[in-house]
């Protein structure tokens, strides 16, 4: 299982995940339209900050926060851990296991090449917010730009790894999808995805560095909309790869004491 | 007297499906309390957005902390019925038609969609009913008052409405299985956006406040049963909510039909 032969398959298993997403685009949609939350939130805070701001979110501010979210969700969704569950559970994981190339790596291709298709509602959404708030609304530093980049990158990778991790679990017990879900009901509320960090109070505030969750979603997100310094910026981001680094280790760990408990009934 | 002898037997048939059900959730008796223990700590953190926004300020479009609270409650007694009635016995038709196992269900002496719905509930979801009750009793002890008489009749009624508008809806979108297969995440897609009724109406503006009234009639679910309660909602309203929801179970009936008639049994 060489790191060679995985590149050389690369081509081949972009273009299978390419088809596949493709395929699939009727469910591929349904995702996209589930994720419309930010949409719903950006509606209440909008009114709540109609009467006056709170902190220095004014309504321009919230529009534009919400807005990235739900951009930034787009890109670096995962719902690997789902797929893995479904596919320990039923068996057709033997079928991945029999493919030279680790199914860890072929989780993660999958989910980038869907991005494209993603992406098909989050650019037309950017022109969207660019409208309606004015270049204003995000940040006009290119150095923050390309910590920006570095953000989503660690965002995506974070969340897919999470994923993994959990949905390797699936081995040990017989479902992980409740674990997920408590994940994911964290992850809302924590992250930064159904309301700024920046709106906690401030004795809740540095846990929330410390966790997880808002490098998910949460830092690309301020980044993008000009919350952070370069040097604040720099010291999440530094966090930020510290918990890939650390989902890195748990996943391989957990698939790979996992993977030898697999029996494929029936496939 | 044929009706009658109709009724008698949906309803035994209603009862032996929901005790097959409840044995079927206490096998696992530990999954079961899990379970119950996890919805409370979804409940917990739905309740984080609402003490954020209410902790800057008195009211939000027009409602205070106590009232916002009353629509929360609908939406969370809401949830169950959603997701311990009305979701788990949907969700097994799109894997049935994939499958084309849905033909031990059409085969069977009874109505197809009454089957379909009464196959499959989640006892252990009924938590919420208790979680909603704490959440009413909270709020109108803030409130300093109680809900008036003729108030909860008329939430109550329109109880009965929003489940009727809930499982159609998710008909409908269960009915899109018989034309799109692998589309086994729309029950998701539904729950997910459902939680826009988590807020009270006058929040929605434009196009959204169009959206949620009509289309998606959310504002009939939790806001007016909390403007019952309040002893605010005026009693056109009501009218509203009947034909809205003699509207939605009719269309649903068709559309239900109407996609069956596309079921090509997968299998043979």
């Amino acid at each position: 299982m060489s790191v060679q032969r995985t590149i050389t398959a690369l081509p081949t298993l972009l273009r299978v995940g390419l088809a596949e997403a493709v395929a699939y685009r009727a469910e591929m949609l349904v995702w996209i339209l589930a994720t419309t939350m930010p949409l719903v939130m950006m509606a209440l805070f909008t009114a709540v900050a109609r009467d006056a701001p709170i902190g220095r979110f004014g309504e321009q501010q919230f529009v534009a926060y919400f807005l990235c979210t739900f951009i930034v969700r787009q890109v670096v969704g995962s719902w690997a851990s789902w797929q893995m569950n479904m596919e320990i559970k039923d068996g057709t994981l033997a079928l991945r296991l029999l493919r030279p190339v680790s199914p860890l790596v072929n989780y993660a291709i999958e989910n980038l090449v869907s991005i494209p298709i993603r992406s098909l509602v989050a650019v037309p959404m950017g022109i969207v917010l660019l409208i309606a708030v004015g270049a204003g609304g995000v940040t006009h530093q290119p150095v923050l730009w390309l910590l920006w980049l570095l953000a989503m990158i660690g965002s995506w990778a974070l969340t897919l790894l999470v994923n993994l991790a959990i949905g390797s679990l699936a081995f040990f017990f017989e479902s992980s999808v409740k674990l997920m879900d408590i994940w994911t009901a964290a992850f809302f509320v924590l992250s930064g995805y159904l309301l700024p960090v920046e709106l906690f109070p401030a004795r809740m505030r540095p846990a929330l560095d410390w966790l997880p969750f808002r490098y998910q979603i949460g830092l690309p997100v301020e980044i993008m909309v000009g919350a952070h310094t370069v040097e604040a910026a720099l010291g999440l981001l530094a966090r930020q790869w510290s918990w890939v680094l650390v989902f890195v280790l748990l996943t391989e760990r957990a698939w790979s004491l996992g993977v030898k408990r697999f029996a494929a009934y029936g496939g | 007297m044929k009706s009658l002898r109709s009724y008698r037997k949906y309803r035994r048939l209603l009862a032996v499906q929901v005790r097959a059900s409840v044995l079927l959730a206490l096998q696992y008796r530990l999954d079961a309390a899990f379970d119950a223990a996890v919805e409370l700590f979804y409940a917990a953190t739905a309740l984080v957005p609402l003490l954020v926004v209410f902790g800057t300020r008195g009211t939000v479009a027009g409602w205070s902390y106590p009232e916002s609270l009353l629509v929360v409650g609908w939406f969370t007694l809401l949830q169950t019925v959603l997701d311990g009635i009305i979701v788990p016995g949907l969700t097994a038709v799109v894997e049935h038609v994939r499958k084309g196992t849905l033909d031990f269900v059409l085969l069977k002496p009874a109505d197809a969609e009454f089957l379909v719905s009464t196959a499959r509930f989640q006892p252990t979801r009924f938590t919420n009913v208790i979680t909603a009750g704490l959440i009413f009793a909270y709020a109108f002890h803030q409130l300093g008052r109680g809900p008036s008489p003729g108030g909860m009749v008329i939430a109550l009624v329109l109880l009965a409405f929003a489940t009727v508008v809930l499982h159609s809806l998710l008909i409908m979108a269960i009915a899109a299985s018989f034309y799109v297969v692998r589309i086994d995440n729309l029950a998701y897609l539904f729950t997910s956006v459902f939680d826009a009724a988590r807020w009270p109406r006058s929040v929605f503006r434009g196009l959204a406040h169009v959206l949620f009234t009509f289309v998606l009639p959310f504002a009939m679910m939790t806001s007016y049963p909390a403007e019952a309660l309040l002893g605010q909602l005026p009693p056109g309203r009501l009218l509203f909510a009947l034909l809205g929801a003699g509207a939605f179970a009719l269309a649903a009936r068709i559309v239900w039909n109407r996609a069956l008639g596309r079921y090509t049994s997968a299998s043979s």
